[in-house]
């Protein structure tokens, strides 16, 4: 027992490292999808320090909305543009409805109104698009989705999907910039300022209704990145919904506020999610991959409860 | 005699003539309350444009509410407020903000997780207006502008001599120098009208001095019109040129400091004269 835990899979690696490079590579894609919807969390509750139930949804939502209009004839790139208007829509309609009749409560109840928002679309999503699974547009995106094989020492293959690779790249550069975006400029600044304090921002003369607006777009910008990028490696489906919340586990681990922090998270859940997997989850029957990313966050929690690059906690009392 | 020499010393060098102050706002017979609580009650007074103008009274008396009610936190039920000659309507505090109104706080409001250089930038919010674009790509017109502004912070953070905490996060500064902070980043709007709200609340000695000396320069060098919501009555009497009282909502005197303090109501709102 003791030998299956601690000396088996590290010999299982040496003796077969292309497979163990192959299980890195999956682990670091699954990070990578991971971190851009983490990414989508951390920019709503940044500016408004509400957590948005609906973000997963949102990617359900971006992906049904692109593959429907190509549906119905509209060219891929036209439909595209399309769809990112309905994301700015869909933001301005957000700030609106939901968050400005609601300024000044606790969060809680801006949480309780996220959840709700989350009914409704999926209700509106189901009423426009049907519920069946659909294929993402992939190839008339002008997306890659061959695949290389590269050989790996004596007999050995590793096989990089293409579109993870561009799943890898679209992610570091939407991380890039909106890292420049938050940190180097006005706006970026005022949505930070909101963050802290509402009255202050104010009093500077930030409109709170604008930023609200700006970051729900930009989270429904990266929402929709990450149903395409989802959507092409599996369907676009209400099932992916659920998938977002193992974004909960990759905040835990980077912080709610960080940007970066979302990106290291979902790499630490992905690797160790698909290496726990495949290497301990034969002694407990499988399937561990489903809770094993809550079990790291636990751990976590007990040593640094505001996360890898969480706001320190200072308290003056 | 006496009287004539004083007026001498305000007027500036070379002027023989008083300069006549022009009304900056005026607020008439404003009446604010919540629910059943009446916080203001049909209040009128008038700032100046260029004095320093004190806004008194014991706890509860209303004073913060109306300095909410001039930035437009609170919406007045009764009155008008008249900013510049025009009369306001009910208004957004960001609009205040860009109409050259800018506040301290009272229980200081500043961003606590940025450094001292960045809350007195976010001051320059309403200033900078180069589009989204330019600052998605953070090049060319985005960044002279960004450079410009940077200037003028670093001038108020010299002049308020904070150079050595510009890249502090202000939660971990002592209560002190975050209230100049949050003077700093007022400032950084180059504001027609100055709110502070008990700027120099929980200080010591020391710094009182300094934060005096800060606000009437800010009034002299700069020229800004000051509302100054202050307990400290020694303070009070030496910086405002003018003071109105108010208590229980209600105003009871109005006037320079010398005659609202021997202003019998005044006496007996603060000696606790029961009602």
């Amino acid at each position: 027992m003791l030998y299956d835990i601690f000396i088996d899979p590290f010999v299982q690696m040496y003796e077969m490292p292309d497979f163990f490079l192959q299980v890195l590579w999956e682990g670091f894609v699954a990070g990578i999808l991971y971190a851009l919807i983490a990414l989508g969390f951390v920019l709503i509750f940044k500016a408004s320090g509400v957590f948005n139930f609906a973000q997963g949804i949102m990617v359900v939502f971006a992906g049904l909305t692109l593959v429907g209009l190509h549906e119905n004839g509209v060219p891929a790139y036209v439909a595209l543009l399309l769809t990112i208007g309905v994301m700015g829509v869909l933001a301005y309609g957000v700030e609106r409805v939901v968050m400005r009749p609601l300024v000044n409560q606790p969060d809680i109840i801006l949480l309780m109104a996220t959840i709700g928002l989350t009914y409704f679309l999926i209700g509106f999503g189901e009423f426009v698009f049907g519920g069946e699974p659909k294929q993402m547009i992939t190839e008339e995106l002008g997306l890659p989705t061959g695949s290389t094989a590269f050989e790996f020492g004596e007999r050995g293959l590793v096989i990089l999907q293409h579109i993870d690779i561009a799943a890898a790249v679209i992610a570091v550069i939407m991380v890039a910039s909106l890292g420049i975006f938050f940190n180097k400029t006005r706006i970026g600044r005022a949505l930070r300022a909101v963050a802290d304090d509402h009255q202050a921002a104010l009093s500077v003369g930030i409109s709170l209704n604008q930023i609200w607006a700006i970051v729900w777009f930009a989270a429904g910008l990266v929402a929709l990145a990450t149903g395409i990028m989802w959507g092409a490696r599996s369907d676009v489906s209400f099932a992916l919904e659920i998938v977002a919340f193992k974004a909960l586990p990759v905040l835990i681990l980077g912080g709610f506020t960080s940007i970066p922090g979302a990106i290291v998270g979902g790499l630490i859940i992905g690797f160790g999610e698909k290496i726990g997997e495949l290497y301990w989850g034969g002694l407990v029957g499988g399937g561990i991959e489903s809770w094993l990313a809550y079990i790291i966050a636990l751990i976590f929690l007990l040593f640094r409860p505001q996360g890898l690059f969480g706001e320190r906690i200072i308290e003056r009392i | 005699m006496n009287a004539l020499v004083s007026e001498k010393e305000l007027e500036p060098a070379g002027s023989s003539e008083p300069v006549a102050r022009e009304e900056l706002l005026r607020v008439d017979n404003v009446s604010l309350s919540f629910g059943g609580v009446k916080a203001i009650t049909d209040i009128s007074f008038d700032i100046l444009k260029g004095e320093i103008r004190a806004i008194i009274g014991p706890n509860g008396a209303g004073k913060t509410s109306m300095l909410n009610v001039i930035n437009g936190f609170y919406h007045p039920q009764h009155g008008t407020i008249t900013w510049q000659g025009k009369v306001r309507r009910k208004m957004k505090p960001y609009e205040a903000a860009s109409q050259g109104i800018a506040r301290t706080f009272q229980n200081v409001a500043l961003f606590k997780g940025m450094t001292t250089l960045d809350n007195i930038m976010s001051g320059r919010s309403l200033k900078m207006n180069k589009n989204f674009f330019w600052q998605l790509m953070w090049r060319g017109p985005a960044e002279r502008e960004e450079i410009e502004h940077r200037k003028k912070v670093e001038d108020i953070i010299d002049f308020l001599e904070i150079q050595a905490i510009r890249k502090t996060p202000v939660g971990r500064l002592p209560y002190g120098l975050q209230k100049r902070v949050e003077l700093g980043r007022a400032l950084a709007m180059e504001p027609d009208l100055l709110l502070l709200d008990e700027p120099m609340a929980g200080m010591n000695l020391e710094e009182k001095e300094d934060m005096s000396r800060f606000i009437l320069d800010v009034n002299q060098e700069f020229g800004t019109t000051i509302a100054l919501i202050e307990h400290d009555m020694g303070v009070v009497m030496d910086l405002s040129d003018r003071v109105v009282v108010l208590d229980y909502g209600k105003k009871i005197a109005d006037g320079a400091p010398e005659e609202v303090q021997a202003n019998q109501n005044v006496i007996d709102a603060y000696l606790g004269v029961s009602h």
